[in-house]
């Protein structure tokens, strides 16, 4: 299976989700930066954290207009996984990918630490290895990861399944404690905690493992060679 | 056209108009001579800032020689952007602290912000990846609405800076006294890695090939920073404003990028940030460096405002800069590849071979000045030192043991000094896991960032108990030293060399220029002492407000080397049953102690002594024991003693708690801080070899009740939850802020 991960200006946790798939999961990476106009032959894309075009406008209001966007948004439409964390999140946010939007923390402050996550629906593409309601700790590092969207769309959130992971302790003031999201497809999921940085026992800990193997896993059974 | 009209070279004489850039009437006629003429305003704004004392260390020079800067494992010494210590296997680490005080005490968070991205550019001028990053600050203790504002925005520069470029913020350190209330000190600390066929330096070699300009444009922002930060800070600082840059994190991570890949091109001649005066300190060194001399064409540098005097363009600071000397013919590689980043890339002059810095502007030449002169030959200057009065008194102080009424509330207390007290309030905010190599985390002794691809790892800390070093800035200068390569031992490394940032009052005084010299021995002898050089460093003057001086504070960043993953270890009990060991005597001590302080209000007395052969021995003793896997848990003895450090171990443990019985006067052994010591925990089934190997004795044992309990000569003193000591650590600062 062949990760992309895309690089803006200003992405900086690139690497991380590069090590996390490559070294980690064991799987083809390769970086592709932001005027790539396409993403042939990659099997899933992985939008990373970091401070896009300096977040200058807003976080990821101008990353979206990057040309590898359209690729990205066809890759969705396509059904491929596509996984924004954090910075990746706000794109996906700003392309219209998933609903809603992002405001400052509570606090006004950056915030980094391990948290608490819970597993709401392990019935997606990238929780298939979690069990439901499996508490995992994942490191957040973000200071606009308070998410919002309006009463309707909350609604159909909920009814759909698409809240995928909340905080234990909201670090954030996120509504209903929402820490990630997919679509109504299923296969573009935004997060603000980073699973890429929870991959290794050495560095603290290695819950968001199975996020990516859960990714693996679907690809694999989808290509299956029937014999 | 210019817009603004400069003194003619004759008015300048006259109207001694120099005095207002900083230059003395003596430095003045020494300039005259080096030129045979007198010099144009652009001339003499470039002498000013170079001659200035944070360019040209001219009043430190004579201090900066006593540091050892050599070494087997050094690379490269002082002088060029940052050192480099060889770690092996063909990789070095690149390393360097810088101050950014006066700054950030007129613009806390621009100043500290733009403080981190000086010296992460100094790191990857090198060719450097910078890897961590580190600070070390003081401020007043957060009572006043003023303190608690320079408190809040440095760390908020700090994180917005290091966060959005994408480097971890690992570790640092920050200590509370009144002496820095006006005058804040903010050290940034960065720490790079890189393989020894990349190493760069910033040297202008080869006559005819081409000087190019790269990153941010050249702004009216930051002009004299440097001759700013070298006058002492009074009310009229804030008119100052002016001086202090803005940054733009994201314009240097794009920089940072486009500089990695350009260090691999063999295209590069050589590369330089521009730092403190810009334009001209990267170009005047870079070219006096190399024995040559650079001829530019301002007209040439890309401006960001309309009608920029020559003056202004070269004194500018405007941040996200640097010089790069390129093969001539091979511009447009180095222009394409900066495209990619939409970065500027632009020849602006060339290298001569007649060692003068020439500018044109307009079809101008407006500068014609021997490069040498700006680099290397400004005035040193040999201070009248004299030993204060102070120090006469504090040292026919007898060592008194103070009386404590209540020893459990004292330990709370102490808990919540904000020295002492949890740095999470300050952490949390910083990225400190971007790029995925930080395996011990701020709040142990020391910050562990592996290196990828290998079995190595980097311990790296800042230190610098300046109480110490005003009571006896000799034995405090050599304590600074002794608690890094502590932190660093009881993380599993090696000491490898430390950079320092001699923080200091105005030397014209001599007891401050005698503070600076005293603590300067100190620190040479304690680096001979650990085999650990000085490779790089900064120094900052005149930190005073009014009139009145900061401790002496000399910030040592240490970097050590873990030979082996597995040997990383944290100040954290591990395990119930694992035995508690005292590592180091304890004496009554209480000079400069943060028990002196809690029941003083001030601090006087003696220093605590050092012996650097006890010191060195111990630290082998911890070190060696870990790297045969005997030990569990490893804490260097520090502020509040060992009460304080046997809380802090169990604090950060997992639930577990202590039993602990020791000897003698009750007040010392429980809050003495005597040098040298360290707790250790140790699993049962390793306590004989252990004990064979080392003088450590036995204290206790750890518990899975977490509770504190310590008994002094049978007597319980102290029984206090674990949950309790660590509700006083962690609140404290929070609630201080509240």
């Amino acid at each position: 299976m062949k990760f992309a991960v895309i690089v803006f200006p200003g992405s900086n946790c690139d690497v991380d989700m590069y090590h996390a798939a490559k070294d980690e999961l064991g799987e083809e990476a390769e970086y592709v930066w932001h005027d790539a106009v396409s993403l042939e032959g990659y099997d899933a894309i992985l939008l990373p954290g970091g401070f896009s075009f300096g977040d200058y406008l807003r976080t990821g209001a101008i990353a979206r207009f990057s040309p590898i966007m359209k690729e990205v948004i066809k890759a969705a439409q396509d059904g491929k996984p596509i996984l924004g964390v954090c910075n990746g999140f706000q794109v996906l946010l700003e392309a219209g990918l998933l609903p809603g939007a992002m405001r400052r923390n509570e606090s006004l402050k950056f915030i980094c630490r391990p948290v608490g996550l819970r597993v709401e629906n392990n019935e997606t593409m990238f929780t298939s290895s979690y069990e439901k309601g499996e508490v995992i700790q994942i490191p957040v590092a973000h200071g606009e990861g308070n998410y919002y969207c309006d009463e309707t769309t909350l609604a159909s959130l909920k009814e759909n399944g698409q809240i995928v992971f909340t905080y234990e302790n909201n670090p954030n003031g996120s509504l209903e404690n929402i820490a990630g999201i997919v679509n109504e497809q299923g296969n573009v999921l935004g997060m603000m905690p980073h699973p890429e940085r929870a991959v290794d026992p050495l560095l603290g800990g290695a819950d968001g493992l199975n996020l990516f193997k859960s990714i693996v896993k679907q690809w694999r059974e989808s290509h299956a060679v029937k014999a | 056209m210019q817009l603004k009209l400069e003194p003619s070279p004759e008015q300048i004489k006259s109207e001694k108009v120099y005095r207002e850039l900083g230059v003395s009437d003596e430095e003045f006629k020494q300039v005259e001579e080096i030129l045979g003429r007198l010099p144009n305003y652009t001339e003499l704004g470039l002498f000013s800032v170079m001659w200035s004392e944070h360019c040209s260390y001219k009043n430190s020079k004579p201090v900066l020689r006593k540091f050892p800067v050599t070494g087997e494992h050094v690379l490269q010494g002082p002088g060029e952007g940052a050192g480099v210590v060889d770690i092996g296997d063909g990789q070095a680490v690149v390393f360097k602290i810088e101050s950014h005080n006066h700054p950030s005490a007129i613009e806390p968070y621009q100043g500290a912000a733009t403080g981190v991205g000086g010296i992460i550019r100094d790191v990857f001028s090198m060719g450097a990846r910078p890897i961590a990053l580190l600070n070390s600050l003081r401020f007043g203790e957060l009572k006043s609405a003023r303190g608690k504002y320079l408190f809040e925005e440095v760390v908020a520069g700090i994180a917005g800076y290091g966060n959005c470029i994408g480097i971890p913020t690992v570790g640092g350190e920050v200590q509370f006294d009144p002496c820095y209330e006006g005058n804040p000190l903010v050290n940034a600390m960065c720490v790079g890695l890189i393989n020894h066929e990349d190493i760069k330096k910033g040297q202008a070699h080869g006559v005819g090939n081409t000087v190019m300009y790269v990153g941010a444009k050249t702004g009216r922002d930051g002009i004299h920073g440097a001759t700013f930060s070298s006058v002492e800070l009074s009310e009229q600082s804030e008119e100052k404003r002016s001086a202090v840059q803005v940054g733009d994190p994201f314009m240097e991570k794009l920089l940072l990028e486009a500089c990695l890949e350009v260090v691999k091109s063999d295209a590069l001649v050589g590369i330089q940030d521009m730092g403190a005066a810009g334009l001209t300190s990267s170009s005047a060194e870079m070219a006096s460096k190399a024995g040559s001399g650079i001829e530019m064409n301002l007209d040439l540098v890309p401006q960001r405002e309309t009608g920029m005097t020559a003056y202004e363009m070269m004194l500018s600071e405007s941040q996200e800069r640097m010089l790069l000397v390129v093969k001539k013919g091979r511009e447009q590689e180095i222009t394409t590849l900066f495209e990619k980043y939409g970065l500027e890339a632009v020849a602006v002059g060339q290298v001569t071979d007649d060692k003068m810095l020439r500018l044109i502007h307009n079809g101008e030449i407006v500068a014609d000045v021997p490069a040498d002169a700006l680099a290397e030959e400004a005035p040193v200057y040999h201070k009248p030192s004299r030993e204060p009065e102070y120090f006469r008194e504090f040292q026919a102080m007898e060592n008194e043991v103070p009386a404590v009424a209540d020893v459990e509330e004292t330990l709370l207390t102490l808990l919540k000094q904000p020295t002492i007290a949890s740095k999470e309030w300050i952490y949390d905010q910083y990225d400190y896991m971007v790029r995925t190599n930080t395996v011990v985390a701020p709040g142990s002794d020391a910050a562990v960032v592996r290196i990828r691809g290998t079995e190595k790892a980097l311990a790296m800390t800042t230190d610098c108990n300046s109480r110490y070093i005003y009571l006896d800035p000799e034995t405090g200068g050599k304590i600074a030293v002794a608690e890094a390569a502590r932190n660093i031992v009881s993380s599993g490394a090696e000491p490898l060399a430390i950079t320092d940032c001699l923080n200091f009052g105005n030397p014209e005084k001599p007891e401050i220029f005698w503070q600076l010299e005293k603590a300067a021995d100190g620190i040479s002898e304690a680096c001979r002492a650990f085999n650990s050089p000085v490779i790089s460093g900064n120094v900052s003057l005149n930190n005073e407000t009014n009139g009145t001086a900061v401790y002496p504070t000399p910030v040592i960043g240490m970097v050590g080397l873990v030979h082996k993953l597995e040997d990383v270890t944290t100040q954290s009990f591990k395990a119930a049953g694992d035995a508690i060991y005292l590592l180091g005597e304890t004496k009554p001590e209480f000079g400069g102690s943060e028990l002196q302080k809690l029941l003083h209000g001030e601090i006087f007395g003696k220093a605590p002594a050092l012996d650097l052969e006890v010191e060195t021995k111990n630290q082998k003793q911890v070190l060696t024991s870990i790297q045969a896997g005997l030990i569990a848990s490893a804490h260097d003895v520090a502020e509040g003693g060992v009460a304080v450090a046997l809380a802090e171990c169990a604090i950060g443990s997992d639930g577990l708690g202590a039993e602990v019985s020791l000897e003698g006067d009750a007040v010392s052994a429980l809050f003495s801080e005597s040098q040298s010591r360290f707790i250790l925990s140790v699993k049962p089934e390793h306590q004989a070899e252990f004990e064979r190997n080392t003088d450590a004795v036995k204290i206790g044992v750890v518990t899975d009740s977490p509770v504190l309990t310590i008994s002094v000569n049978g007597e319980k003193a102290v029984e206090i939850g674990v949950e309790q000591m660590k509700e006083a650590w962690k609140g404290a600062i929070p609630c201080l802020l509240n």
